[in-house]
């Protein structure tokens, strides 16, 4: 963990936060080091939104304390703001003003000197591979385009502090891994970074995790140690018919979850090393055809399903 | 899974819109009760092929037939074979459930006699029961997203077009959303589902990866995962990760390096590259692990098909 130092950055205590009869945030508490790359993963309506409001100080909280790089938001709001840079999930882009415009845009709104400005933009839309597109309206770009200009503008200030509310959301894969590359290197160079995904594949990426559900944490921790502490293990089957396969285990001792994939199936069992020949022999009694049977690493996907309770299936 | 007649077919379908070529001489053949997925970066052609395959959208050249119509000549009777479902969009929140299925149930003309039967099967299929009188809005993601499926299905479509259909639900109900899916493909319905997530790819039999309007790879996820990296993945923890980083990009053998997490991951052209990894890291004073051999996602092998594409214009990637 390259930057991460013992220097908090976020904390949060006993944040709550209700709409109306809608209790959006209920007694969350978080501590982010310097240079984390920390993730709240959770479904729409887990309270991502909400958190990263009032972490920035653009909205109160019902109950609660917190301090973004040693300032109190809840007293004063308006002085975080210099720490901290907040890209919204619809980031306030001028469609009607060029990719460069929109940039000056935001450099003056932050008050950024124009030596800055200059290599600062110039920095960013390469990491950002916008540079050949400086001139073409912000109107005119694809989805994962514009999401990297909202980041580049949240950037052109120099924030110690970033909170990105699902800032993948509608992107591709290509611009996706375009858009971490730029995270890690604002991590590495000490920036602490706070983003909120509804995709778990994304989670791995970070270095710390937490799993939100109806706006509370479920489990917080490194993605290594949040999938060590799956209770289980999970198998990979392979079959020709995995549809059969996943008919013929669903009854087996000591499985407990199957999920039926394009070609295959995962099994969570209680115990890998038992389970897995005792599976092996039921497919072959039941002349399942060229099946494979192997020990996986969960995803944090099936951490999230393994620890959630099963009444929570909405 | 074999089908005798394939239920979807493309053969040289294009679409062109004034100088841009938004889909190029398309070739596809799906079958009965296949569940097949279309991945690709936004202003892949991904909508426009979709849009074509639903009637919306002539063909500039090439043709196309869905459920034995044809898209260009017979684009109403395409229409009333398919059921379409984006997640978004198909819902009226300040309606209740049962008023929702009313009003689609009139749109795709289900025959009066059997409204009450199909509107019995929607709600016991999306769980719904008790619900039914409960305006839309209030219901959580994953109740709404099974009661646009069914809105989808009223009129028994052969057919049925997925548009992004989890992105935003509890991993949970996504596990049951994709259940019901098998489950209707068992029954031979075939099914599209478009997206750029690669987790909602992992559930489709086939999945066919567009870039720039062209077909870049088709197969099974295992397929893809297998054949489609052009080399051997491996992870490993190293520490300080940006000096790492710098110093694998430019270690022979390696193809990429990209930084996950707290950990490098490694594309290298074969496995005595791997070997090589550790020592050339601490001769430059950067501690690591041993690599540790990991399979691809399939969205290490899209990224990697479409970035050698780009490279050389001239390879289509990986065949049907």
């Amino acid at each position: 963990m390259t930057a991460t130092t013992d220097e908090i950055v976020i904390e949060a205590q006993g944040l709550k936060r209700r709409f109306g009869a809608v209790e959006a945030v209920r007694d969350i508490s978080l501590t982010i080091m310097r240079g984390e790359i920390f993730g709240l993963v959770g479904a729409d309506g887990a309270g991502k939104t909400t958190i990263m409001r009032l972490l920035a100080g653009v909205l109160r909280p019902d109950a609660g304390a917190i301090r973004v790089a040693g300032v109190d938001v809840v007293a004063e709001p308006k002085r975080v703001r210099s720490e901290l840079s907040y890209m919204p999930q619809r980031f306030g882009l001028y469609e009607d003003l060029t990719v460069a415009e929109n940039i000056f845009f935001y450099s003056e709104l932050f008050s950024v000197s124009p030596r800055e400005r200059r290599a600062r933009t110039g920095q960013l839309l390469e990491a950002a591979g916008l540079a050949p597109f400086q001139r073409r309206l912000a109107g005119q770009l694809s989805g994962g385009m514009k999401q990297k200009l909202g980041l580049v503008c949240a950037l052109i200030h120099t924030p110690r502090v970033l909170l990105l509310d699902e800032p993948t959301t509608g992107v591709d894969p290509v611009s996706r891994r375009d858009f971490w590359a730029i995270l890690y290197n604002l991590r590495e160079s000490g920036v602490t970074i706070l983003l909120s995904t509804a995709y778990m594949d994304e989670a791995e990426r970070c270095s710390r995790v937490a799993l939100l559900q109806a706006g509370q944490i479920r489990s917080c921790d490194t993605p290594s140690r949040l999938k060590q502490a799956m209770p289980g293990a999970l198998l990979d089957v392979v079959a020709d018919d995995p549809g059969a396969a996943n008919q013929a285990l669903k009854d087996a001792p000591g499985v407990l979850g199957l999920l039926l994939m394009g070609d295959r199936v995962h099994v969570r069992v209680d115990d890998a090393g038992r389970r897995s020949p005792e599976l092996r022999a039921r497919l072959a009694e039941r002349a399942i055809a060229h099946t494979e049977i192997t020990t996986i690493e969960p995803g944090i996907e099936d951490v999230f399903v393994a620890l959630l309770e099963p009444d929570g299936a909405a | 899974m074999t089908g005798s007649q394939p239920v979807v077919v493309a053969e040289g379908l294009t679409k062109r819109f004034g100088a841009f070529t938004a889909v190029d001489r398309l070739d596809l053949s799906i079958a009965k009760g296949e569940v097949v997925g279309f991945i690709g970066p936004n202003g892949a052609g991904k909508s426009t092929t979709i849009r074509m395959l639903c009637g919306l959208l002539r063909p500039s050249a090439g043709r196309a037939s869905v459920a034995g119509f044809d898209v260009g000549r017979q684009p109403e009777a395409v229409r009333a074979h398919i059921g379409y479902m984006s997640q978004k969009f198909s819902l009226y929140g300040d309606l209740t459930c049962r008023e929702n299925l009313r009003f689609f149930a009139g749109i795709y003309r289900v025959p009066r006699q059997e409204r009450a039967e199909r509107t019995h099967f929607a709600i016991t299929m999306a769980g719904l029961e008790g619900r039914e009188d409960m305006l839309v809005r209030t219901l959580a993601g994953g109740w709404k997203q099974r009661l646009a499926l069914g809105c989808a299905i009223l009129h028994r479509p052969p057919v049925l077009f997925l548009d992004e259909p989890t992105s935003g639900v509890e991993p949970q109900a996504r596990r049951r959303f994709w259940d019901l899916i098998h489950t209707l493909a068992d029954g031979g319905v075939t099914i599209l589902v478009s997206t750029h997530y690669m987790d909602e790819a992992e559930y489709c039999n086939r999945i066919t990866m567009i870039d720039a309007g062209r077909l870049v790879a088709i197969g099974s996820p295992r397929e893809l995962r297998q054949q489609g990296l052009g080399g051997q993945l491996f992870e490993i923890v190293c520490a300080p990760l940006g000096a790492a980083l710098a110093a694998l990009r430019q270690a022979p053998g390696v193809l990429e390096v990209d930084i996950f997490g707290d950990k490098l991951h490694v594309l290298v052209h074969e496995q005595a590259v791997a070997e090589t990894l550790r020592p050339f890291l601490t001769e430059k004073g950067i501690t690591a692990d041993p690599p540790r051999s990991i399979a691809p996602s399939l969205e290490d092998v899209f990224v990697q098909l479409v970035s050698r594409r780009s490279k050389a214009p001239g390879d289509a990637g990986i065949k049907p």
